[in-house]
């Protein structure tokens, strides 16, 4: 790693196949021991994705028990667990390393023209605190029964005979992996820019992560002790969340939601970042408003600490309290909504391209707000109490989540696949697996919004005769959304067996990671790169399919002739 | 563009000045030891909000139950506490006399007082050991197991048992570290016996600690302090009651009767059952309970009192994983010390664990008088 062969002689073909990061170097332990940012967010990728598809096979199989009115193949008790696994490993495995750790720790350093993040070494061991993490997740698994929903609410947390004490501990190793993710950030971010790249000359990418990261520092470690807090409950009964010892449960609540829901901003912001991104490059077009989006996910990661009681208006808070806290969550919707407005303006008078990234971020725009306005009727108190702990919470947050943080996340990894991988992609396949994924979320998920405020409460494994065709729509549309997912999958495996050889620029970004070779060198860059602007596309040309858009050089031989510069507004 | 970016003779950063310390994604020493610094400022950050939620727990039960505050807080040994405050106080100067030591690359200064700073984390650690036992002894625990200091329970005579437990590893380790430096010696090989030395003297000073905890805590059980070794003997000789704290007064009528005997000048104080069990000169120095509130006894076998205990237990303790942490992080300094890693342009290491250690002594220092002192 530290010497670079001298392979300057050989022709550039040659030259960047054998640099590359996936190939410099074989075997299995180059990719387990690397210190490589970009090989460990590649594994990252595989491990969320895996985690992803573990929590979406118990997702199918709540839907599929939910088609009838009666149990059918599930008892209560392994409903319980089964939507208990879903929401816990979707929750700490999935949405939360999703974006920032693997694509995060792919881009963070490229963007920034660095050789790597600031601690590679904490960034390989987070990476190892993430698999343990799953480990106890999956020993929780197969012992079964745990049961108490992803939020280990007390008293049926220290009571339940699941193995919580597992489970929690995996939760707390989560926890510290996402902690020295963030860290790593934060310090790449602040000592490693290239000479000229102020704060205000980053990629949006880069401020959303960083506001990610400021909320991974600070937010989890009180989930940390939390969590810890709660072992010690069920093993010692200290007697602080457990009412049997005289404990307070809501105590416990504010405990956990003080964590997340920041939490909830660490999964949708670096979602967001990434639809600034997408916005900004396939409309070729600079992004409106830079500053706005950027201060507006520093708002968001402030804001976010002072709403967590919103997810606690029925516990019986001071009625004081629930004022205040209806009142603060709606001041975080403000920046939510500035992203929103700025994202569709930027598309105003662009060019569009409709490449599968964009669709999926136009996808994410409408489906995330959707989620974020419903989050106003729950933040309203009147209208919080019949609406608390039914299906209409449920659709609210699957529609940011995975309306939002999932289906972003997608959309970014269309979008840097072939920096990540050197292939190119079917465009139509991605395109119709866009639109399964479309169809299919709204059928599964509009349906709850009407269930729940019918009153269907959430968690139960039986319901009332008369929603059975909405449950049923609901079970079909969840089919088919994952029906569109495994297509989508069907798209990356086939470009990593025969897809075209990606050029440096696909898109016509103009962020620095488009600069290097697809995919980049294991070095990333020799010498820091020149920094432009990262939103300006006017010295951009497309010149065709194999060579992508390039640079034009003034004083370069071919000025464009057939292919004209995109409009530029 | 691509062979814009990739331009150049391939060499890279080898061309230019390129230290053995500094790692190959940084530019400079300048920004490694800035990224590091950062970084460890970051890392303390998420330290203090991790205590932080103990400490919210700890002003919200305090402030619902202050009389179990007033009642337990009094079996903790502020004289104890006092002295592992000084220590980890006197702990922290060494600590920063390293670090200057590695600035100026003065490498015996550096392993003398790393070696300082590990063996007063050993004393503080032998200390906190004699506290822990002595308390479990009497069943001084969380909430969930918390015994009744109302009830005879077995008299704590001499050393816990459990003290036999805890020191068990420390004992390995002064023979471990023994025999290793005896053979560093014997072999002659310098730079290892400077890193099996101090870490003998760490091991030692493990036994330190608990000696000079068991001599205070001895004397305390003459009368000259109101600590648990008092009561403990005056229920043995006081009240001969068997019975379970978890029946309550009818089912245990000779604890009442004991109760009603010892209690005859005293039985307007709502305080009352302290009398029977806290040593007679430190009855009048204690606040009394407000009228009408819990007295003792009630808070003590509601299982209240339990409930100071484990915060106490898990601030405490949570306190002690992290100072064993820092001698974990102090012995990889040691060793590299020996090596001559550090020097005046990389001493990165020696500041952050400093740093670090600095965060340790600092909640400490919240703890001490939150726990000890505050009645
Ligand atoms: C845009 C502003 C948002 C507002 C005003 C909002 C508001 C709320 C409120 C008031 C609740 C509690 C409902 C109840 O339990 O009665 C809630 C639940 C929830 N929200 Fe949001 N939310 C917003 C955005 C988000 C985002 C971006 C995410 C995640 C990416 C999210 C994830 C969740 C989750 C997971 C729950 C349910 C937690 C549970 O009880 O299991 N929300 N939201
Ligand atoms: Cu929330």
């Amino acid at each position: 790693m530290s010497e670079i062969a001298d392979l300057s002689a050989l022709p550039q073909e040659e030259r960047e196949a054998r640099e590359n990061f996936l190939f410099n170097t074989k075997g299995f332990l180059s990719w387990a021991l690397t210190l490589d940012h970009k090989r460990i967010g590649l594994m990252y990728l595989v491990g969320v994705m895996s985690a992803f598809f573990i929590a979406g096979m118990l997702a199918l199989l709540i839907r599929l028990e939910l088609m009838t009115p009666t149990n059918t193949y599930l008892s209560n008790a392994q409903y319980n667990q089964v939507f208990t696994l879903h929401g816990a490993i979707m929750v700490f495995l999935f949405i939360i390393p999703s974006v920032p750790a693997a694509l995060g720790n792919f881009l963070v350093p490229v963007m920034l023209g660095a050789k790597d993040v600031a601690f590679p070494r904490l960034n390989l061991s987070s990476f190892y605190l993430w698999v343990s993490g799953a480990v106890f997740f999956l020993a929780a698994m197969l012992y079964t029964g745990l049961d108490t929903g992803w939020t280990f609410y007390t008293p049926y947390s220290t009571t339940t005979q699941g193995p919580v004490v597992a489970a929690t501990m995996g939760v707390f190793i989560l926890g510290f992996s996402s902690i020295f993710t963030g860290l790593n950030f934060i310090v790449t971010i602040n000592t490693m820019r290239p000479p000229g790249m102020e704060w205000f000359k980053m990629p949006l990418f880069l401020w959303a992560t960083y506001a990610t990261s400021i909320i991974q520092v600070l937010a989890t470690p009180v989930l940390g002790i939390t969590v810890l807090l709660l072992a010690a409950e069920r093993i010692l009964h200290i007697g602080i969340f457990d009412p049997a010892y005289n404990g307070d449960p809501v105590t416990y609540q504010h405990f956990f939601w003080f964590y997340s829901h920041p939490a909830v901003y660490i999964m949708i912001l670096p979602g967001m970042g990434i639809i600034s991104e997408l916005m900004s490059v396939h409309s070729h077009k600079s992004i409106f408003g830079y500053r706005f989006v950027a201060y507006s996910s520093v708002a968001i990661a402030l804001f976010g600490f002072l709403v967590w009681g919103h997810h606690m208006f029925t516990s019986g808070m001071a009625n004081v309290t629930t004022i205040i806290f209806s009142a603060l969550t709606f001041t975080v919707s403000i920046p939510s909504a500035i992203k929103v407005f700025n994202w569709l303006a930027t598309m105003y008078k662009g060019t569009v391209q409709l490449n599968t990234p964009m669709c999926y971020a136009l996808n994410f725009i409408f489906l995330f707000t959707i989620g974020g306005l419903t989050g106003l009727w729950l933040g309203a108190l009147s209208t919080d109490r019949p609406l608390h702990d039914t299906y209409f919470v449920v659709a609210h947050f699957h529609y940011v989540m995975v309306g939002g943080t999932l289906v972003g996340f997608l959309g970014g990894v269309f979008h840097w696949w072939p920096k990540m991988t050197g292939k190119m992609f079917s465009e139509t396949w991605g395109k119709i697996s866009c639109l399964l994924v479309f169809l299919g979320f709204n059928l599964t998920f509009l349906p709850q919004f009407v269930l729940g405020s019918r009153g269907m409460p959430r968690r139960y494994a039986q319901y009332v005769a008369e929603f059975q065709e909405l449950h049923q729509m609901s079970s079909y549309g969840a089919f088919l959304l994952g029906f569109g997912l495994f297509v989508a999958l069907g798209v990356f495996i086939h470009s990593l067996m025969a897809g075209k050889k990606a050029p440096p620029n696909p898109w016509g970004g103009a962020t620095l990671e488009w600069q290097c070779t697809s995919p980049p060198p294991y070095y990333n860059f020799l010498e820091p790169p020149t920094v432009n602007d990262p939103y300006n596309y006017k010295p951009l040309a497309y010149r065709d399919g194999d060579r992508g858009w390039e640079y034009v050089h003034p004083e370069a031989p071919e000025v464009p002739q057939s292919e004209p510069e995109p409009a530029q507004s | 563009m691509s062979e814009a970016a990739v331009h150049g003779d391939g060499h890279g950063h080898d061309d230019h000045d390129h230290p053995a310390f500094l790692a190959h994604h940084f530019d400079d020493p300048e920004q490694q030891y800035d990224s590091g610094k950062l970084g460890m400022w970051l890392f303390l950050v998420t330290e203090i909000l991790f205590f932080s939620g103990m400490f919210c727990a700890y002003a919200l039960y305090r402030s619902i139950h202050p009389e179990v505050w007033t009642f337990a807080s009094q079996f903790l040994n502020s004289t104890l506490g006092a002295i592992n405050t000084g220590v980890l106080l006197f702990s922290s100067l060494t600590m920063a006399w390293g670090v200057r030591c590695a600035q100026l690359r003065q490498r015996t200064g550096l392993v003398v007082s790393l070696a300082a700073t590990l063996g007063c984390a050993s004393i503080f650690l032998g200390v906190k050991a004699i506290e822990y036992t002595h308390k479990w002894e009497l069943g001084l625990l969380p909430a969930g197991t918390y015994e009744s200091q109302f009830l005879p329970a077995a008299a704590h005579h001499g050393i816990s048992q459990w003290l036999y437990v805890l020191s068990a590893i420390p004992a390995a380790c002064v023979l471990g570290f023994g025999i290793w430096y005896a053979m560093t010696i014997a072999k002659g090989e310098k730079e290892n016996s400077e890193v099996a030395g101090p870490l003998l003297v760490t091991a030692l000073c493990y036994f330190a600690g608990v000696g000079l905890g068991l001599f205070l805590e001895s004397g305390e059980a003459h009368g000259e302090d109101h600590g648990p070794g008092t009561h403990s003997e005056e229920h043995i000789d006081g009240h001969e009651h068997p019975g379970n704290v978890h029946e309550g007064e009818e089912g245990d009528p000779g604890h009442k009767d004991a109760h009603e005997g010892g209690g005859e000048e005293h039985s307007m104080l709502p305080g009352e059952a302290k009398v029977v069990f806290v040593s007679a000169e430190t009855d009048g120095m204690k606040p009394l309970p407000k009228p009408g509130a819990a007295t003792d006894k009630e808070i003590d076998q509601s299982g209240g009192a339990g409930l100071f205990f484990s915060i106490y237990y898990c601030m405490t303790g949570v306190h002690a994983v992290h100072i064993l942490a820092g001698m974990g992080v102090l012995t990889w300094l040691l060793v590299r010390a020996t090596r001559d890693h550090f020097n005046e342009q990389y001493f990165g290491p020696v500041d952050y664990v400093g740093l670090y250690w600095h965060i340790v002594d600092l909640i400490w220092i919240y703890l001490f008088p939150l726990l000890y002192l505050i009645k």
